[in-house]
C-alpha cells in the first residue's frame, strides 16, 4: 500500500529557528521526518520566489520560520518576512494551494515549540492531501 | 615601574565577564576568561525571558557565548580559581587553580555516551535544582565550552573507586580519573572583577515556608517558566497540577535591616512583573498578584511595562509587605498574610503558589575573591566603588563592574563591564597588540578553473547519529550524488586525529569542496572551516549537514525514515556546496579618531577615556561651558559639591593633548559610515573621525502647569539646590512633591533619579535645621538599590511620606498642600507650607531629534536615543561606530551615566584600535548593470548599509544621470533582506544566493521516490 507521506521544505533562520531545532535535538524531543531544513541567515532573506520553487519542486507544504518580532539578530529583518509571508499566504489561496504556506516565530529556547510546529504543519499538510502540483 | 603586560584577567563569566572580555579582546589586549563553573552565561543563561521586552534570554546570550569561545584573543579558563594576585597595576602575577574536570578536552566531542550510562543522578543546579543531571555533565545544552567535566563530589569511581561507566564508553579515551587540580601563573595588566551576585537563600526567614514545595523562589520560577527547563515550560505545582493562583511577595532579602540587609535589589520589581506576565501568557486563565511596598519600575521602558502588566495585563498589584505565608494544617494549601494598605487590618489570602521575590547578595567567592585582590568592601561585601569613578576599586589597576559592586540589572552591568574594560584598556593601552597572536594559514590554493571535487564525512557520532541511521547506506548513496569524489564514515568527524585526516584526504583526492554530515554548525562550522584552511581551502567551500539534531536525535523510533531524511539533508548540503563561491574578507584603512558630542559629564568621560588610549578626540558641546545638566545640581549623595568632581574633570579634558575641545559649537553635518565620517562643525571647520558618540543629556523639566509652579515658593530640586548652597531656605516647612509633570500621559516614563535627589535634599534640609517639618508627597518611592539607604536616614530624620495617586493628586494653592493620603485610609491633610519642591522629570534636550538625523539613529517616543539593544547592548547604536551614553539614553544618576560613557569609549575604541577595518565575506553586493535605482534595499536594511548614488551612464546613444544602489561592506551584516526585496535581482547575498538557495531547494525535489512507498 502507498501511504502519502507529506514532503516539507522548512526554513529556518540561523539565530532563533535553527537554533530552536537544535534544541529539540539537544533533548530528544521527536518528531515526525518529513521536513527538511534550509538554512537562512535571517528569514527576511528568504524571497517569495523561493516557496514557489519549493512547492513547483514537489514540496507538499512550506514552512517559514523565524525569531519572535523584537528579537531578529538583524532588529528587524522579520519584520518584512512577515509582511512577504502574508502575501505569499494569501496569494496561496488565488492558487487553489491554501495552507500550504506557513511562517511561525520560534525562538532558540523554544523546542517544544519548533516540535510542536512541525508536528501541527504536518499533519495539517496530510489532511490538505498530495500537492496539487506534484499529482499526476 | 614594571613593563607593562597587553593581557588583562577577568574573574566571572557571567554577562559582565563576558562584555569586558570581548570589548578588551576587540581591542588588541589578550584576555583570560576565569570562571569557577564548567561553562560561561552565568544567570543570564538561566532567565527565560528579559524584562522589559520579552525577549528571550538564551536567544541573545547565545551568540555572546560562542563569540567569546571562540575569540582568538580570549583565553577561556573555565572550572578555575583565582588562588593569588600579587604584583601592580601594569603588571600582575594571578595563580589560577585549574580544577580537575577529568576529562581530556582536546579529546572529548561531548558525544555524550557517557551521560547514558553514568549511573548517578543530582540535583541540576541549572535547572535551580528542580530537576536531575548526571555526575558526568554539561551544564546547560547551549553550554560552551562544549566538554564534559565529571562532578568529583558524585562520581562513583572518584568516590568509591567503583563503576568507572564513562571511561569504559569513551570511544575518545577523554576520561582521567587520575587528573588533578593544578595551579597555573598567568602575566597581566589589569584585573576585572566581575562575579556577580548570589540569590538570597530564604530559608532563614521562615514565616515563608520555603521548605513548601510550592512556594519557590523567583529564580526556580525562571526556570518552571523556560520550555528549557525542569516541565518544559509548563508551571506545575508539586502535585502536578496546574496553578490558578499565584502571588508574587517582593523585597524577600532586601530593603530589611533586621537581617542585616537593608539595600533594595534593584532588579526584584521587573523580573516579578515579567514572571507575572510570561506566566499570563501560558495561560491566561491564570490569576496573578504581586505584593510590593513600592513598585520599583525606574529603569528606561520599566514604568510603560508596569503600566501595561496592571492596566492591560491585568496583574493586581497590592501594596503591602505580607508578614508571612501560613500553611493549613490539613489542606496543606498556602495562605499570604498581609496588612492592608491604608488600614490596621491584616488579610489572609489563600494562593496555589507562592514565588518568592528574593534579592540579590554578595556571593561568598566574591567576597572571598576580593580578600585575595585586598580590595575594600563595604560592611554587606559590595565592592566599594566612588560615585565619580564606579569601576575603581581601592587597588590600582583592579577595576570591578556588574553586581559584584551593588545590585543592577542586566543593561547597567553590560555597561559597567563595558566601562570597566575601558579602564583597563586604558592603563594599558601602549601595550595593546603586543601578546595577540595573528594565526598564519598555508596560502590558499587555486580552484578558479576547477570543477567541482567534493569530499564528503559522514560522522556516527560515536553512536549518536549510527545507532538510528545507517550510516554506510548514505556513504554510498552520497557517493552516486554529482562531484562526489569522494566519500567516507568517521567515528567522530570532529576528534583530532579526524581533523587532521580530513586534511589528508583534501590532498590526497585534491578535494575543491567538503561536506561533512554530522551535526549543527551553530557549534561545529567554525571548527571545521579551519580544517579546510589548514589544508589550503577557502573556508567558505564547507558546508555541515546536520543529521545529528534535526535527524537521528529526533527520529529515535524510526531508523528506515531517519536515514531516508540523512540522505535528503546531505543531498541537498552536496548541492550547495558545488556552487558555493570563494569569499574573502576586505582590509580597509580608517580614520582612528573619536567625536564625541555633549560635553556633559557622560560626554567628557568618554572623550577622556578615548583619549587616554592615544585617539584624536573631538569633543564638541553646543554650550559656552562644560559640565552639562551637572553643573545645575550642587551636591551629590555621598554629600561631595558637583564641582568636585567637575572642576578636575574640565582641567583634564582641556589639558590632554589628543583632545580638542568646541565649545559655543554645534555638529551640523555628518556623511560617511564609520572609519571615515567627515562633519562640519558651526565655526566652519571640517573633522575628520571613524567613530562617534552621542551624549547630550537630559534636561529638568520646566513644570509649567503643575502643582503652582511659577509661584515664589515653588520651586524645582536644582532651584532648591542651589538655595541650600546659598543658605537661603527660609521655611519652616517644606512639601515635596514627586513625579511632578512625570509618569503620566504626556512623559509617561518614570525619571529614575528623583526619588534618590529628593531624598540626599531631605537630608540636606533636615541637617540644616531638624526642627523644620517636611512632608514627602509620592507615588513610588524608587531609591533602587544602594540609595535605598537615603530613604531610611530620611525616615530616621522624621520626614514624613504620603503617598498619593496619579488620579488623586495633591492640590497646591497660596501657602498650603491638600493630600488625600492612600497610606492613612484616604485621609485628607491640608498642610500649611513656606516651600513646595517639584521633582520635575528630566526630558531630552532640545534638538537631540537633530542629532539623530545627522547620524541616522533612532530616537524613542520621548525623544530619548534609542539603543541598539535594550539588554545587551546599551551603549551601541545599530548604526556601526555610533554609541550613547548618559542621560541622552535615558535619564540617570552621575555614576552610571559615567559607568556608561565609559562603556561607549570601550565599544569605540574597540574599532578604533584596529589596524584596519575587516568586512565579513557573507555580505551584500549590488550589481550596477541590473539595479535600476528603486531604493528597496535601503528602505529594507536595518543598518542603512545600501546607498543610493547619483552616476552618469554613458552609452554610444546616449548618455544620463542615474541612481545606483551601493553597498557598503564594511557595515552591510549579511541579513539578506536586501536580496529578498530586490525587484531585479540585482543583490547578490554572497554565500546564500538566489542560485545556492535554488540548487538546495532543487536538491530537495530529486527524490527516488522511496518516501511515498513506505507503508
Amino acid at each position: 500500500m502507498v501511504v502519502f507521506e507529506p514532503k516539507i521544505v522548512m526554513f529556518c533562520c540561523n539565530w532563533c529557528s535553527y537554533a530552536g531545532a537544535d534544541l529539540v535535538g539537544v533533548g530528544r524531543l521527536q518528531y515526525p521526518t518529513n521536513t527538511r531544513v534550509i538554512r537562512v541567515m535571517c528569514s527576511s532573506r528568504i524571497q517569495p520566489t523561493f516557496i514557489l520553487q519549493a512547492l513547483k519542486d514537489g514540496a507538499d507544504g512550506v514552512l517559514v520560520t523565524g525569531c519572535h518580532i523584537g528579537d531578529c539578530h538583524y532588529i528587524d529583518g522579520n519584520v518584512y518576512t512577515e509582511e512577504r509571508m502574508k502575501n505569499v499566504v494569501d496569494a496561496m489561496k488565488l492558487l487553489g494551494l491554501e495552507g500550504r504556506v506557513h511562517l511561525e516565530w520560534v525562538s532558540a529556547s523554544e523546542g517544544p515549540k519548533f516540535r510542536e510546529t512541525v508536528t501541527e504543519f504536518v499533519e495539517q499538510i496530510r489532511a490538505l492531501g498530495l500537492s496539487p502540483l506534484r499529482a499526476e | 615601574m614594571a613593563e607593562l603586560v597587553g593581557a588583562v584577567a577577568v574573574a566571572g563569566g557571567g554577562i559582565a565577564g563576558i562584555q569586558s572580555a570581548l570589548d578588551l579582546a576587540d581591542s588588541g589586549l589578550k584576555v583570560y576568561l576565569i570562571e569557577s563553573s564548567p561553562a560561561i552565561g552565568g544567570v543570564m543563561a538561566q532567565l527565560d525571558k528579559t524584562f522589559p521586552t520579552l525577549d528571550c534570554s538564551m536567544c541573545t546570550l547565545s551568540p555572546k557565548l560562542a563569540e567569546a569561545s571562540r575569540h582568538q584573543n580570549i583565553e577561556l579558563l573555565a572550572y578555575s580559581e583565582i588562588k593569588e594576585i600579587s604584583g601592580e597595576a601594569g603588571n600582575f602575577e594571578i595563580t589560577v587553580t585549574r580544577k580537575a574536570t577529568y576529562v581530556d578536552p582536546v579529546k572529548c566531542t561531548a558525544c555524550e555516551l557517557c551521560l547514558a550510562k553514568c549511573p548517578v543522578k543530582v540535583l541540576d543546579e541549572y535547572n535551580a535544582g528542580m530537576s536531575k543531571r548526571k555526575a558526568i555533565y554539561l551544564p546547560f545544552p547551549q553550554a560552551v565550552s562544549r566538554v564534559m567535566t565529571i562532578d568529583a563530589e558524585h562520581c562513583i569511581y572518584l568516590t568509591k573507586g567503583k563503576c568507572g561507566n564513562c571511561k569504559k564508553v569513551c570511544e575518545n579515551d577523554a576520561i582521567d580519573y587520575e587528573m588533578k587540580d593544578r595551579d597555573e601563573v598567568i602575566n597581566v595588566g589589569s584585573v576585572i572583577l566581575s562575579t556577580g551576585f548570589a540569590p538570597f537563600d530564604p530559608t532563614e526567614l521562615e514565616q515563608f515556608h520555603y521548605e513548601h514545595l510550592d512556594v519557590v523562589t523567583a529564580l526556580e520560577f525562571e526556570r518552571l517558566l523556560s520550555s528549557s527547563g525542569p516541565y518544559v515550560g509548563h508551571v506545575k505545582m508539586a502535585n502536578g497540577e496546574t496553578p490558578k493562583k499565584i502571588a508574587w511577595l517582593q523585597c524577600i532579602g532586601s530593603r530589611n535591616p533586621e537581617i542585616g540587609r537593608p539595600n533594595c535589589s534593584a532588579v526584584c520589581c521587573m523580573y516579578a512583573t515579567k514572571e507575572a506576565m510570561v506566566a499570563m501568557e501560558h495561560d491566561s486563565e491564570l490569576e496573578t498578584t504581586i505584593f510590593n511596598i513600592d513598585l520599583r519600575a525606574f529603569g528606561k521602558g520599566f514604568e510603560q511595562f508596569y503600566q501595561r502588566a496592571k492596566n492591560e495585563t491585568g496583574i493586581r498589584f497590592i501594596r503591602s509587605r505580607p508578614s508571612g505565608v501560613d500553611i493549613d494544617p490539613v489542606t496543606n494549601r498556602l495562605s499570604v498574610r498581609y496588612e492592608v494598605e491604608g488600614s490596621t487590618e491584616t488579610a489572609g489570602e489563600e494562593f496555589d503558589m507562592v514565588i518568592l521575590s528574593i534579592g540579590l547578595t554578595p556571593s561568598e567567592s566574591s567576597k572571598k575573591l576580593a580578600e585575595i585582590a585586598g580590595i575594600e568592601m563595604d560592611e554587606y561585601g559590595n565592592i566599594t566603588t566612588a560615585i565619580d569613578a564606579p569601576m575603581t576599586t581601592s587597588v590600582p589597576g583592579i577595576f570591578a563592574c556588574g553586581t559584584i559592586v551593588a545590585p543592577k540589572d542586566i543593561p547597567d552591568t553590560v555597561a559597567d563591564a563595558s566601562g570597566a574594560a575601558s579602564k583597563a584598556h586604558s592603563i594599558l593601552a601602549s601595550a595593546r597588540g603586543t601578546l595577540v597572536i595573528e594565526r598564519t594559514y598555508v596560502p590558499e590554493k587555486d580552484i578558479t578553473d576547477e570543477e567541482p571535487r567534493i569530499g564528503v564525512v559522514v560522522c556516527d557520532c560515536g553512536i549518536n547519529i549510527a545507532s538510528v541511521v545507517d550510516v554506510p547506506a548514505v556513504v554510498e548513496y552520497v557517493k552516486t550524488l554529482p562531484y562526489v569524489v569522494h566519500a567516507y564514515e568517521q567515528t567522530y568527524a570532529c576528534s583530532t586525529d579526524s581533523l587532521d585526516n580530513i586534511k589528508d584526504v583534501i590532498k590526497e583526492h585534491n578535494l575543491n569542496r567538503v561536506v561533512v554530515a554530522s551535526c549543527t554548525p551553530r557549534t561545529h562550522e567554525p571548527l571545521f572551516q579551519d580544517t579546510c584552511r589548514d589544508a589550503g581551502l577557502n573556508p567558505y567551500l564547507f558546508e555541515l549537514a546536520n543529521i545529528r539534531e534535526h535527524c537521528s536525535w529526533v527520529h529515535q523510533q524510526e531508523p528506515k525514515l531517519a536515514t531516508e531524511k540523512a540522505k535528503d539533508i546531505t543531498r541537498m548540503s552536496v548541492a550547495r556546496v558545488a556552487l558555493l563561491d570563494l569569499l574573502y574578507t576586505q582590509k580597509l584603512d580608517f580614520n582612528h579618531g573619536g567625536l564625541v558630542i555633549g560635553g556633559g559629564v557622560a560626554g567628557m568621560t568618554a572623550a577622556l577615556d578615548i583619549a587616554e588610549k592615544g585617539f584624536t578626540t573631538y569633543l564638541v558641546e553646543r554650550e559656552p561651558e562644560l559640565g552639562g545638566l551637572f553643573r545645575t545640581f550642587t551636591r551629590l549623595q555621598d554629600g561631595r559639591t558637583t564641582t568636585e568632581i567637575l572642576d578636575p574633570m574640565i582641567a583634564a579634558v582641556n589639558s590632554n593633548p589628543n583632545l580638542t575641545v568646541y565649545t559655543g559649537t554645534t555638529l551640523d553635518e555628518v556623511e560617511g559610515a564609520m572609519g571615515r565620517f567627515k562633519g562640519k562643525l558651526s565655526n566652519g571647520e571640517e573633522i575628520e573621525f571613524g567613530s562617534a558618540i552621542i551624549a547630550t543629556g537630559a534636561n529638568e523639566f520646566e513644570p509649567e502647569g503643575y502643582f503652582g509652579y511659577g509661584a515664589d515658593n515653588v520651586i524645582t530640586q536644582s532651584a532648591l539646590e542651589v538655595k541650600l548652597d546659598e543658605g537661603t531656605v527660609d521655611a519652616a516647612s517644606v512639601v515635596m512633591i514627586q513625579c511632578a509633570g512625570g509618569r503620566n500621559d504626556e512623559r509617561p516614563y518614570c525619571s529614575r533619579v528623583y526619588c534618590t535627589t529628593a531624598m540626599k535634599n531631605v537630608i540636606r534640609l533636615k541637617e540644616e535645621d531638624p526642627e523644620r517639618n517636611i512632608y514627602v508627597l509620592y507615588r513610588d518611592i524608587r531609591t533602587y538599590g544602594v540609595w535605598e539607604e537615603l530613604y531610611t536616614r530620611a525616615r530616621e530624620f522624621g520626614v514624613i511620606f504620603m503617598r498619593y495617586t496619579e488620579d488623586d493628586e495633591p492640590v497646591v494653592a497660596d501657602g498650603t498642600v491638600t493630600i488625600t493620603d492612600k497610606l492613612l485610609n484616604d485621609t485628607k491633610f491640608e498642610i500649611a507650607t513656606d516651600l513646595v519642591v517639584l521633582s520635575a522629570p528630566l526630558v531630552a534636550p532640545e534638538g537631540a531629534e537633530d542629532t539623530a538625523m545627522l547620524f541616522k539613529v533612532p530616537v524613542d517616543s520621548n525623544k530619548f536615543f534609542l539603543e541598539a539593544h535594550i539588554k545587551l547592548r546599551p551603549v551601541d547604536f545599530a548604526t556601526d561606530g555610533v554609541f550613547l551614553a548618559g542621560s541622552a539614553q535615558a535619564p540617570k544618576l552621575v555614576d552610571e551615566s559615567i559607568s556608561q560613557a565609559s562603556a561607549a569609549a570601550s565599544r569605540a575604541c574597540s574599532i578604533l584600535a584596529k589596524e584596519q577595518l575587516e568586512t565579513s565575506g557573507v555580505i551584500s553586493v549590488v550589481d550596477a548593470d541590473v539595479c535600476i535605482g528603486c531604493g528597496r534595499c535601503v528602505e529594507v536594511c536595518p543598518y542603512g548599509a545600501p546607498e543610493l548614488k547619483e552616476v552618469e551612464i554613458v552609452t554610444e546613444e546616449i548618455s544620463y544621470m542615474t541612481r545606483k544602489s551601493e553597498i557598503d561592506p564594511a557595515i552591510c551584516k549579511g541579513c539578506g533582506s536586501c536580496a529578498a526585496e530586490c525587484p531585479t535581482s540585482a543583490i547578490t547575498a554572497r554565500h546564500f544566493t538566489t542560485k545556492q538557495i535554488s540548487a538546495v531547494i532543487d536538491a530537495f525535489a530529486f527524490t527516488d521516490g522511496s518516501i511515498e512507498e513506505v507503508a
